[in-house]
């Protein structure tokens, strides 16, 4: 489970976030939604420890900031948009750093490590070609194996940035199932930013829409994701409809003259 | 190739460069003679070795002082080569980045130059300081310029600053060294590099330094592997970028020091020897920094083998044969490079 209350960010004298406050449930999955610039990659990196805020965000119950370092490393596995994959390295390799958050300044990985980053190649499926280069992976593939390398630490929350926005239809199906599938099966609460409203809404339990920094509106998807809010905060002409699971599909309508 | 066989690899490379630099010289000595006295080395084993008491002296007090410093220069750069190209994410940065060369050079000059009286062991003192300074003046520099933690953040900026430092140096070295003409053929020999003073007395004094710097350098090779997703994604990793940065730069400087303290400037050396390791066993700092430590310390032997030998009984300087090689190798590096990152 997470808790943020009240988060304020201020990077290079900006304030980026002010008083964000939201809560994801233990198994849950909570987007964050908005138009560009409104802080939504900025509060997954506060979440993450990786910037410095104000107000607090609690795991479980304890306060982040009494979880310096590796030990917020192995709760929080964080997801970039755009990860860097070292193009020689192998996909066993690059998912095994995935254990950094459980051993020792000058540790080195042992059987178990190497146990648990197998296991998580399995659970996405890239086992398979455990041994190919990084720079030989298709778009899907790639993500799925960044999944792995999150999932390899063990986390109990997983932070995705964007995770399927280098990804045509298909793979971003493919990879939010996956998610989706891992989160029911492994009690994982994922804490995500999503560009696509539609999808959000089909994924997430939960929604959050940011506008320059605040909160605009949160809840079910179907209670955010209206004609006259995405009106609102993103100044588009939307037409919402509920799909056959009774979850919202936001068609962006033309204005014709 | 598999890391165990590509280290015995490194390894039988190694000793054979040794054994090919103790039999091949301008005094003729019987390799088999040379081996028996080699092993005869080893405790507990006891082997009539044939040499006479001159052979023995070649070999033991010529020939092996220069074998060891060559190995422990060549090991000590290609390691120092891949610690800079892990934290800076970047396969062209080498031990003669952040000022540590161009330092290293003033240093040398200012000595040869000013402090000629005080003999012969003031050069490599000076050198191992000026090489420290320059890679000190570097970071400062570097972190006035980011207005940040110089191992912080800012790679680019450090790399850059140790650019402008290194430029600096060396005009103050051309400077000193205008003034002084008539020093110019002996500062010239130092900077172009050469083993040829090489003493088991040399050897011990950088022996503490670079074992320390080769610890550090070999036990911080998984956190190098780390840094390569970048520092955002390292920090949520729960490793500490900046702290890494700072122990493995140190480390290098120190290395890089004691290379230079004994042989001058050797170029090429820290960019080809990790370049060929990485092209045989992949990128993992785990192998490519002990499988550089070896192969860096096989080929300066190797190319200082040739350096005494191609224009005997004249020699080259080592950094000749090592640029000779190395240019059109770093050419070749080049090409084979997918990305290039500061």
């Amino acid at each position: 489970m997470i808790s943020v209350h009240d988060l304020t960010v201020t990077l290079d004298r900006n304030l980026v976030l002010s008083g964000v406050s939201f809560e994801a449930s233990e198994g849950g999955w909570l987007s964050l939604i908005g138009p560009n610039g409104t802080g939504k990659s900025t509060a997954l990196r506060a979440v993450a420890g990786l910037l410095p805020y104000a107000g607090t965000v609690s795991l479980a119950g304890t306060d982040a900031r009494a979880l310096r370092g590796r030990r917020r490393a192995r709760a929080v596995a964080y997801v970039p948009q755009e990860p860097v994959l070292p193009p020689d390295m192998t996909v066993a390799d690059y998912v095994l750093l995935g254990r950094t958050p459980h051993l020792g300044y000058l540790g080195v990985p042992g059987a178990s490590d190497r146990a648990a980053a197998v296991a998580a190649m399995d659970q996405l499926d890239v086992a398979s070609f455990a041994g190919r280069r990084l720079s030989h992976m298709s778009g899907g593939e790639r993500q799925r194996v960044v999944l792995a390398r999150a999932l390899a630490s063990g986390p109990s929350v997983l932070l995705l940035d964007e995770p399927t926005s280098m990804l045509d239809i298909g793979h971003q199906q493919q990879v939010l199932e996956l998610v989706d599938g891992l989160r029911r099966s492994s009690r994982l609460t994922v804490l995500s930013t999503l560009h696509d409203l539609t999808i959000a809404g089909q994924y997430a339990d939960t929604l959050v829409l940011l506008s320059a920094g605040r909160v605009a509106a949160a809840g079910s998807p179907a209670s955010v994701l209206t004609e006259e809010t995405i009106g609102r905060v993103y100044g588009a002409k939307v037409e919402v409809r509920l799909g056959p699971d009774g979850r919202p599909v936001v068609n962006p309508v033309r204005n014709v003259p | 190739m598999k890391r165990a066989a590509a280290l015995g690899t490194a390894v039988i490379f190694l000793v054979a460069a040794v054994l090919v630099s103790a039999f091949v010289g301008a005094a003729d000595l019987n390799p088999v003679n040379v081996a028996a006295a080699l092993a005869d080395k080893v405790p507990f084993i006891h082997i009539r070795t044939g040499l006479s008491q001159l052979d023995q002296a070649v070999l033991f007090q010529i020939r092996l002082p220069r074998i060891v410093a060559g190995a422990l220069v060549g090991g000590l750069l290609a390691v120092t080569g891949a610690g800079y190209q892990g934290v800076f994410r970047n396969p062209l940065v080498d031990s003669g980045m952040l000022g540590a060369s161009a330092g290293a050079g003033l240093g040398a000059t200012i000595a040869i130059v000013y402090l000629g009286g005080l003999g012969p062991g003031t050069v490599p003192i000076a050198a191992f300081i000026g090489s420290l300074a320059g890679v000190g003046i570097a970071s400062l520099g570097g972190a006035v310029g980011s207005a940040r933690i110089a191992f912080g953040s800012g790679t680019a900026t450090l790399l850059l600053a140790g650019l402008a430092v290194g430029m600096f140096l060396t005009a103050a070295q051309t400077f000193v060294l205008q003034r002084s003409t008539q020093v110019l053929q002996q500062v010239y020999a130092w900077l172009l590099g050469s083993l040829s003073g090489a003493t088991w007395q040399q050897v011990l004094e950088i022996l503490p330094y670079s074992a320390i710097s080769i610890a550090v350098l070999l036990l911080h090779s998984r956190q190098l592997d780390v840094l390569s997703v970048g520092d955002e994604e390292a920090r949520a990793l729960g490793i500490r970028p900046g702290v890494v940065r700072a122990v493995v730069i140190s480390a290098c400087a120190l290395a890089a020091a004691s290379a230079v303290a004994v042989s001058g400037l050797i170029g090429f050396v820290g960019i080809i020897v990790p370049h060929v390791a990485r092209r045989v066993v992949g990128p993992s700092y785990t192998i490519v920094a002990p499988l550089s430590l070896l192969g860096g310390a096989g080929f300066l032997v190797l190319a200082d083998t040739l350096a005494r030998t191609v224009l005997s009984p004249s020699e080259l300087p080592i950094g000749v044969v090592t640029a000779l090689i190395g240019s059109p190798a770093f050419i070749w590096v080049l090409r084979s490079t997918r990305t290039v990152e500061t």
